[in-house]
């Protein structure tokens, strides 16, 4: 189980949390929280989970929701 | 502002002076032609709407139809529908757009700033290593610096990572850390730890630690994790944002269409088509649930930080919460409420002056490492010219007896005493005693004790004025404990526990509590790890306590200091306050708004007050709770 901090660019708060609730919706996320005030996400990924390929997944779910939001990694 | 923040505010300000110039322009200059008087406007609501129309498209083809953009895009369509339809009126129509841009921009650039704000509040992340290579100094990345290096501070530089001085003078300020503002004064020997601000002098230091170890990359986690622990009242705000804003839509769409229905099918009477449209259009602009969305985080958020500039770190939002309710603090006593080192409290019965005593007894000692040595040559305070001693036989778990200036000097408890056959004078007050005698007289004996902190009495008293049950645990033996309690004023002490009759105490403390009452427990050692846990809320001294402690605790007081445990209940309270004044104030005037909409009693005007002032004035309200300082 490995958990990464990721930065990330969003607009509004209301935006932070359907990414956040797009991120823990995609498969091989355990758990995922959006921080809007420090603009981050903290991931955590389930065992043996790619991160990477596991992480592409997610900025697409994010982009369903806020097509502004950014995830850098 | 930044570059996106700029070019909105040109195109707000754009949009404006064209709207205004269209307006104050003389119908007959447009000959009468309708289709000339709407083009200004025209060129004004695309400058001013076209992302916003852009994004409710694009999220209605992703199948995310009610959020703000589009009811934005869709109130101020219909807006300019209305224009269209009445007297070529389209003011309202864009301002609806400008005022929510405007409203928008300020979000943007208030959530920025406060972000900002508060991170540089919290900004001790050192960017270097300065070490010496090859007679020059070089900086290096802390991450590659290995245990053991030896780096150098010069003045102005942050610590970067946890060492001892070894060469250097220096005052440091710990303010970023501690929230105590007197600086540090280090010499070779002192133990500093990253993120304290080098204010004087070069200092040498060979670093203990790893950068990752060190307390600074401690601490930034800890604030990094904190505001991701979200309370209930952030739960609830982002729970009632994801079925507020449909309900809005639905609401606004049975408002358009079921009222004129109704008049006309059942009443009778004209259906006043535009009427109603108009106040549904009112309800969609009232309904952005943008400032609700955003206050309450923000409030936490402005909390967190301003707390931590007082030295007091709290985890997460969820455990400002629970400080907030917080009816029992339990405390632990060595480390918490005392300093947790031996100090020489008192000099008795002595036939010599004390300080001859204590100078005697300091050099007997001097040759020994024991905690009671070391507590009395702290006392004596000067050098010890060793080469007074000789002559000096240590006895085991008794004391010491040594040739001081020719005189014959036994320091050592009431075992050693008698053993010399020397009757002792015994104690009334509490703590260790170091029996002396001199050329085989008793002398007097010396009061060593674990010393109540200085703010300790008045922490104590502070949380009772509050309303706050005080409890004290300890491992001590009950004599000690009892008296303790009695110079702090508290009533209720449990002593002689083991680490695991500790989680019992609390354990019951617990099942004591009634409602919504929360159980506090504050301790500083290793064993007091698993309490921590136990507790509503764990609050653990930093400074001095170990990296368990401080891991197992949600709320850590960097300067050890009792007074700050109500400090931090106080700041609590007031952001709880903050945090219900903005739900209560956003969700209101929403709600009446609304009302007041349906009834057809609102404008566009105040719909717009309610969306983006709202707004203002939450994060305004929020912005409060960074100012903690004198809570």
């Amino acid at each position: 189980m490995k958990t990464k901090r990721y930065k990330i660019d969003v607009d509004c708060a209301v935006c932070a949390d359907k990414m956040e609730q797009a991120a823990k919706h995609t498969p091989g996320v355990d758990e995922a929280v959006v921080n809007f005030m420090l603009l981050n996400m903290k991931v955590k990924f389930s065992d043996g989970a790619d991160t990477q390929e596991v992480m592409n997944k997610v900025l697409e779910n994010c982009h369903k929701v806020d097509e502004d939001c950014k995830i850098y990694f | 502002m930044n570059e996106e923040q700029k070019k909105m505010a040109v195109r707000i300000a754009v949009t404006a002076v064209i709207t205004i110039a269209a307006s104050v322009v003389p119908d007959s200059v447009y000959g009468g032609s309708r289709l000339l008087h709407l083009i200004p406007y025209l060129i004004a609501y695309i400058i001013i709407a076209h992302d916003v129309f852009y994004e409710a498209l694009h999220n209605i083809m992703r199948g995310q139809v009610f959020d703000e953009k589009f009811l934005m895009a869709f109130a101020s369509l219909g807006a300019f529908g209305l224009g269209v339809m009445k007297d070529a009126e389209y003011t309202e129509a864009i301002a609806v757009v400008l005022f929510y841009q405007v409203g928008e921009l300020f979000e943007d650039y208030a959530v920025d700033k406060s972000r900002r704000n508060i991170s540089e509040l919290m900004d001790i992340r050192p960017d270097y290593a300065n070490i010496e290579r090859g007679g020059k100094i070089v900086k290096v990345n802390p991450d590659d610096v290995a245990v053991g290096t030896t780096i150098i501070v010069q003045p102005g530089e942050k610590i970067p990572i946890d060492g001892v001085v070894l060469d250097g003078n220096s005052s440091l300020n710990t303010v970023a850390l501690t929230g105590e503002s007197l600086p540090r004064d280090v010499a070779a020997g002192s133990e500093v730890i990253s993120g304290c601000i080098n204010m004087t002098g070069v200092l040498k230091i060979k670093t203990t630690k790893e950068f990752g170890e060190s307390t600074v990359t401690k601490i930034l986690e800890l604030v990094e994790d904190a505001s991701s622990r979200k309370s209930e009242s952030e739960h609830f705000i982002s729970k009632f944002a994801r079925y507020y804003t449909p309900i809005v839509c639905f609401s606004a769409l049975a408002l358009a269409v079921i009222p004129p229905l109704v008049r006309m099918g059942i009443m009778g009477l004209a259906p006043e088509w535009s009427n109603w449209f108009y106040r549904a259009l009112i309800f969609l602009v009232i309904s952005c649930p943008c400032a609700l969305v955003l206050c309450v985080p923000l409030t936490f958020f402005a909390g967190i930080g301003g707390a931590g500039r007082q030295g007091i770190l709290i985890k997460g939002s969820n455990f400002m919460e629970t400080l907030a309710n917080a009816r029992y603090v339990i405390m632990d006593k060595t480390g918490t409420l005392t300093k947790g080192v031996f100090e020489v409290t008192g000099v008795h019965h002595s036939k010599i002056s004390n300080e001859k005593l204590l100078e005697y007894a300091a050099l007997a000692e001097s040759a020994s490492s024991h905690p009671i040595s070391k507590s009395l040559q702290k006392a004596h305070g000067r050098e010890l010219d060793r080469s007074r001693v000789t002559d000096v036989q240590e006895k085991s778990g008794r004391g010491v007896i040594a040739k001081v200036d020719g005189h014959t000097v036994a320091a050592g408890n009431d075992k050693l005493m008698s053993e010399l056959g020397i009757a002792c004078i015994p104690c009334h007050q509490v703590g260790t005693l170091v029996h002396m005698a001199i050329d085989g007289e008793y002398a007097g004996h010396i009061l060593i004790s674990d010393v109540v902190k200085d703010t300790s009495r008045e922490a104590v008293k502070e949380m009772q004025d509050n309303g706050i049950d005080c409890v004290m645990l300890t491992g001590d033996g009950r004599k000690t404990a009892e008296d303790t309690a009695k110079r702090l004023g508290i009533t209720k002490v449990f002593s002689e526990l083991l680490p695991e009759d500790k989680v019992a105490k609390v354990e019951e403390v617990i099942k004591f509590r009634r409602g919504k009452e929360k159980v506090l427990f504050v301790g500083d050692g290793i064993n007091d790890a698993p309490v921590l846990s136990v507790a509503d809320v764990g609050v653990a001294m930093g400074a001095m306590g170990s990296d368990a402690a401080i891991e197992a605790a949600d709320v850590v007081l960097m300067d050890d200091d009792p007074l700050k445990i109500d400090k931090a209940i106080r700041i609590s309270k007031k952001c709880m306050t903050i945090v219900k004044e903005n739900i209560v104030f956003a969700i209101g005037i929403k709600v009446i708004c609304l009302v007041l909409g349906a009834l057809g009693l609102a404008n566009i005007w105040l719909a717009i007050f309610a969306d983006t002032g709202v707004l203002i004035l939450a994060v305004l309200n929020a912005m409060r709770a960074l100012f903690v300082a004198n809570v």
